[in-house]
C-alpha cells in the first residue's frame, strides 16, 4: 500500500513579541542610533576615547570580515593594511601639512591598491597557505617600516607623531569628542556601503566563490577577478580604519603594527561572527576590552586568562556573538497565525 | 533464514530536524536488500542510521545484539562494511594503500595479504593501478575500489550507498554482476540502496520503498517490480 | 668563494635548527590537516620544563628522555581535552583556538620561569666541529639527530600500520571511521608525536638562542617556510626546505647590504612567497588531485 502524507502548510508571517521582523530590526537600528549618539555627553573622555578604538576596531574587523567571512580568503596580515593606512595618513599629516579629512580617501586609495596587488599573487594560494603568506606579510611589515631605506619617510624606530585636530566649524567638542562622532559618521558610512555590498549580486558572487568556487566559475563570475578585488576592498577598509587610528592616538611607530595585531583582528572577526556585519561590532569591541579584563584577574598571567576565555568564546558560541544572537531571536521569533 | 539486521522504531535526526519516521526495517542473513526511494527520501540517511553516523533513537539489532548509539568504528568492527556515497576514497594513498586501510581492524599479515589478491581476483582493474594515486582513478575504478576496501573487513552485512551513480552502463552491469557474485560466493548479505529502481529489483531478493522518511512499502523485490504504483512512479511504464 | 662556502655552511647550522622545527610543523599537519600556530610555544615550554628538571639534579639525557615523554603526553592530553570540543567546528576556530593555546603556554612560561634569559646544555659539547671552525659540534649534532629523527618518521608512516592508519584519519576522516580507525584517537597520537617532536626541537634549539618564553616565534616561522618550501606533504622536503631557508637568509643577509642585514626575516618570508606562487605544493610536495 502506497501512503501519502497529506498535510501542506501555509507559509506564515514571522513575528518577534507580536511584531513582523523588519519592524523588530528598524527598532533596534534606531536605539542603536540613539545609545551612540548620547554616548559623547555621558561618558569621560577616556572612555569615549576607548570606544572610539572600538569602534575603528571594528571597521578594520569589517574589512577582514569581507575577506575572510564572506569571501573565504584567510588572512592572518590585516595588520599590515592597518600600518599601511596608518602611515598613509602620518606621513600626509606631518610631512605634508594636509588636513586629517583627506587622509581617509588618501588611505583608502592606497591600501586598495596595495591590497589588490598583493591579492593578485594570493589567487593561487589557498587556505593554510594563504594564511602563511598572509602571516608572512604581517611580520614583514614592521621590518620594512623600521628599515633605513624608507627611514626618512617613516621614521624609522621612532615613528611619526601627529596633531590631534580639533573639532571644525568652533562647535563646542573637545577633540576626543569631536574624534568619536567623526569616527560614528565615517563607520556609519562603510557599515552602509558593507551591508548593501554583501546583500548585491556582487556579494553573492562572493560568498558563492566562497563555497563553491568551481562552480561559480562554471556559472561565469569571474573568479580570480572577484577575489582580487575583494582583497582590494579588505584592505581598503582596514587600511581606512588604520588612518582614523592614526588620527586617534596621534602617534604611530612600527612596533604597534605586529603580528599580534593581525592575530587580534582575526581572533575579534571569529568572536563576533565571521560572515556578520554586525558581529564585526562584537569583535572590536572584544579586542578592546577583553586583553584589560584579562590583566584585572591576573597581571602576571595576564595571557593565560586571555587565552582561557577565548576558548571559551570558542566553545560556547561556536558561530560568534553574531550566530548566538541569531539562536536567541529564532527561538523568539514565532510563527503568526 | 534468520534475520541479519533488524530495526524498530527507527528515527533519525539532522540538528533538531527530523529525517527518518519510525522505520521498521528486518534483513534477511544470505540476501540482498534493496532500498528505493526518490532523491531526498532519506536513503542515505538509513545507511547512515545503520552505522551510527547520525543522531537517532530507536532499536537496531545486528546479530542479536544491540548496536543502536554505538561508535561507527564499533559497529564497523561487528562486521558491518559501509560503501559510501561518493565512494570515500582516500584519494592521497594508493590503491594498496586504501586496501590495506580497510583492513586496518584486522590482524594476520598473510591473511590479509591474501584478502588483497583476492580483490585484485574481482577487479583486476585495480591491480594494474595498484600504486598509483587512488584520486586519479576513475569514478568506476573508484567504486570498485570502495567496494574492494569493503571486503577487506570480509564483512557479513555490506552497506551500499548508490553504487551506480555517475558510472556508465556498462560499467554498472560489470559491478553488479560481481555484487552477485560476492553475495552468493562470499555470503555477503547486502542492503543496496539505490535511486535506480530497475536495476536494483533485478538483483534484489527483498526490496523496501521509502518516502520522506517513512517506508511505504516492503516484499519480495519481484511483488514491488510486478505492483502497478512502483511501476509508474519509479520504473517508468 | 671562501665566505661563500662559510656562509653556507653557517645557512646550514641556522638550517639545522628551521629543519627540526619544520619536522614538527609537517608532522601536526599530517595528522591534523591544519598548521598549529602554538607549535613553537609548545616546544618553548617542554624545552622550560627539560630545564627544570636538569636544575634538580637530573642528568641531561634523563631529562631529556624524561621531557620527550611528558611532552608527549602533554600533547595528547591538549588533543583530547582541549580540542576535540571543536571537532565539527569550522576552521577559522581551530586557528582561534591555537592562538588560546599560544597565549596561555606563553604566559605561563614567563609566570613560572619568568623572563630572564636562561642557558641550557648542550650534549655534544662546545667548540667547533673540525679545526678550520667550520660548525660547531652542537650544530653538527643538532643536524645528525635532526636527520634521525626523520628517518624514524619516515620507516613509521610509511612501514607501520599505526602510521597509514594515522594518515588515512587525517586525510579522510569518515572513510577512516568506516574502516574502523578510531579516528579520534589516531588524531591525539599525532598531537602527542608532534609535540615531542617539537620538544626535541625546542631542546636542541635552546642552546643556541638561548632560553627565554618568546624565543620561538620567528624560528616557528622559519619552520613554517622550511616547510612550506618543502612541501607540507613531505616531511624530507620539510627538512631540506628547512636547511635551504637557512643557507638563503645567510646568503641574502650577507650579500645584500643593508636590506640584508635589518630584514632577514622579511627575506625568508619573500620565499615563502615566490615558492608558493610558483609551486603551491612546495618543492617535493606532492599536489593535491580532486575530482571535481
Amino acid at each position: 500500500m502506497l501512503r501519502r502524507t497529506v498535510e501542506t502548510h501555509e507559509p506564515q508571517a514571522e513575528t518577534v513579541a507580536g511584531m513582523a521582523v523588519p519592524a523588530w530590526r528598524l527598532i533596534m537600528f534606531v536605539l542603536g542610533i540613539i545609545v551612540l549618539a548620547t554616548i559623547p555627553f555621558v561618558l569621560k573622555n577616556f572612555f569615549i576615547f576607548q570606544i572610539t578604538l572600538a569602534l575603528i576596531y571594528a571597521i578594520a574587523i569589517l574589512g577582514l570580515s569581507l575577506l575572510t567571512g564572506f569571501n573565504g580568503q584567510f588572512s592572518l596580515g590585516h595588520s599590515a593594511f592597518y600600518a599601511i593606512g596608518a602611515y598613509t595618513a602620518a606621513i600626509m599629516m606631518d610631512g605634508f601639512d594636509i588636513n586629517y579629512v583627506w587622509t581617509l580617501p588618501a588611505a583608502a586609495l592606497v591600501c586598495f591598491v596595495f591590497g589588490f596587488l598583493f591579492g593578485l599573487p594570493a589567487l593561487r594560494l589557498e587556505g593554510v597557505y594563504l594564511a602563511l603568506a598572509t602571516f608572512a606579510l604581517a611580520i614583514a611589515i614592521p621590518q620594512v617600516l623600521k628599515s633605513s631605506l624608507v627611514e626618512h619617510w617613516t621614521g624609522g624606530v621612532q615613528g611619526i607623531s601627529i596633531i590631534k585636530p580639533d573639532a571644525p566649524f568652533g562647535l563646542p567638542l573637545n577633540s576626543d569628542q569631536w574624534l568619536y562622532v567623526f569616527t560614528v559618521l565615517v563607520a556609519i558610512v562603510m557599515y552602509i556601503c558593507a551591508h548593501n555590498l554583501v546583500r548585491s549580486r556582487t556579494g553573492r558572487a562572493l560568498i558563492a566563490i566562497r563555497d563553491q568556487p568551481i562552480a561559480a566559475s562554471a556559472m561565469g563570475i569571474n573568479v580570480s577577478l572577484y577575489k582580487s578585488l575583494t582583497f582590494g576592498v579588505s584592505a581598503l577598509y582596514t587600511g581606512v580604519a588604520g588612518a582614523l587610528g592614526a588620527i586617534a592616538i596621534s602617534f604611530v611607530a612600527p612596533d604597534s603594527f605586529t603580528f599580534q595585531l593581525a592575530v587580534a583582528l582575526f581572533v575579534g572577526l571569529v568572536v563576533g561572527g565571521a560572515a556578520s556585519i554586525s558581529g564585526t561590532l562584537f569583535g572590536g569591541l572584544f579586542v578592546l576590552f577583553v586583553p584589560n579584563i584579562a590583566e584585572t584577574f591576573s597581571k602576571g598571567l595576564a595571557g593565560a586568562v586571555y587565552g582561557v576565555i577565548l576558548l571559551l568564546v570558542i566553545y560556547l558560541m561556536p558561530t560568534g556573538a553574531a550566530g548566538l544572537v541569531r539562536l536567541i531571536t529564532g527561538k523568539l521569533v514565532r510563527q503568526g497565525r | 533464514m534468520s534475520k541479519l539486521l533488524e530495526a524498530s522504531g527507527l528515527c533519525a535526526f539532522y540538528g533538531a530536524t527530523q529525517v527518518l519516521f519510525d522505520l521498521a526495517l528486518a534483513i534477511e542473513d544470505g540476501c540482498i536488500t534493496t532500498l528505493l526511494g526518490a532523491n531526498g527520501a532519506g536513503k542515505t540517511t538509513t545507511l547512515r542510521a545503520l552505522s551510527g553516523m547520525v543522531r537517532t533513537t530507536g532499536d537496531i539489532r545486528f546479530a542479536g545484539k544491540m548496536i543502536s548509539g554505538r561508535a561507527t568504528e564499533d559497529i564497523v568492527r561487528l562486521g558491518i562494511a559501509h560503501v559510501p556515497q561518493g565512494r570515500g576514497t582516500f584519494s592521497r594513498q594508493t590503491v594498496e594503500e586504501n586496501l590495506e586501510i580497510g583492513a586496518m581492524t584486522r590482524h594476520g599479515r598473510a591473511a590479509i595479504a591474501a584478502d588483497i589478491e583476492r580483490v585484485y581476483g574481482y577487479f583486476p582493474r585495480l591491480k594494474e593501478r595498484h600504486r598509483q594515486q587512488a584520486g586519479t582513478l576513475s569514478g568506476g575504478e573508484q567504486q570498485m575500489l570502495a567496494v574492494g576496501r569493503a571486503m577487506m573487513l570480509r564483512p557479513r552485512l555490506m552497506l551500499l550507498d548508490e553504487p551506480s551513480f555517475g558510472l556508465a552502463p556498462l560499467i554498472v552491469e560489470e559491478l553488479f554482476g560481481i555484487l552477485r557474485t560476492l553475495n552468493q560466493t562470499e555470503a555477503v548479505s547486502m542492503l543496496l540502496v539505490e535511486q535506480n529502481a530497475a536495476l536494483a529489483l533485478d538483483i534484489a531478493d527483498e526490496a523496501y520503498l521509502i518516502e520522506t522518511g517513512e517506508l511505504v512499502m516492503q516484499g519480495p523485490a519481484k511483488q514491488l517490480r510486478d505492483d502497478e504504483n512502483v511501476r509508474r512512479a519509479y520504473l517508468g511504464y | 668563494m671562501e665566505l661563500f662556502l662559510h656562509q653556507v655552511l653557517a645557512g646550514l647550522a641556522t638550517g639545522g635548527i628551521y629543519a627540526c622545527m619544520a619536522l614538527a610543523v609537517v608532522m601536526i599537519y599530517q595528522a591534523i590537516d591544519h598548521l598549529n600556530f602554538a607549535q613553537g610555544e609548545m616546544a618553548m615550554f617542554s624545552t622550560f620544563i627539560a630545564w627544570q628538571l636538569i636544575q634538580w639534579g637530573f642528568p641531561y639525557w634523563l631529562a631529556f628522555g624524561a621531557t620527550i615523554a611528558i611532552s608527549f603526553a602533554a600533547g595528547v592530553a591538549i588533543e583530547r581535552i582541549v580540542l576535540k570540543p571543536l571537532h565539527n567546528a569550522p576552521v577559522l576556530s581551530h586557528v582561534v583556538a591555537f592562538i588560546a593555546l599560544l597565549a596561555i603556554l606563553n604566559s605561563a612560561a614567563g609566570f613560572i620561569w619568568d623572563y630572564t634569559i636562561k642557558s641550557f646544555p648542550s650534549p655534544f659539547g662546545a667548540g667547533p666541529l673540525f679545526e678550520q671552525g667550520l660548525m660547531s659540534r652542537h650544530d653538527a649534532g643538532m643536524i645528525g639527530v635532526t636527520l634521525l629523527m626523520l628517518v624514524l618518521l619516515y620507516l613509521f608512516f610509511r612501514h607501520t600500520r599505526i602510521g597509514l592508519a594515522m594518515r588515512a584519519a587525517a586525510a579522510n576522516p569518515e572513510s577512516a571511521r568506516l574502516a574502523g580507525i578510531r579516528v579520534g584517537w589516531m588524531t591525539a597520537l599525532g598531537w602527542g608525536m608532534a609535540a615531542a617532536i617539537g620538544s626535541v626541537a625546542g631542546m636542541l634549539i635552546a642552546p643556541v638562542v638561548f632560553l627565554e618564553p618568546n624565543m620561538m616565534l620567528s624560528i616557528l616561522l622559519y619552520g613554517f617556510a622550511g616547510a612550506v618550501v618543502g612541501g607540507l606533504t613531505s616531511p624530507g622536503g620539510a627538512v631540506i626546505g628547512g636547511f635551504l631557508v637557512g643557507i638563503i637568509e645567510n646568503l641574502a643577509g650577507t650579500y645584500i647590504p643593508v636590506v640584508g642585514r635589518e630584514m632577514k626575516l622579511s627575506i625568508a618570508l619573500c620565499i615563502i612567497v615566490a615558492v608558493l606562487c610558483v609551486k603551491p605544493s612546495g618543492l617535493f610536495g606532492r599536489p593535491v588531485v580532486t575530482r571535481v
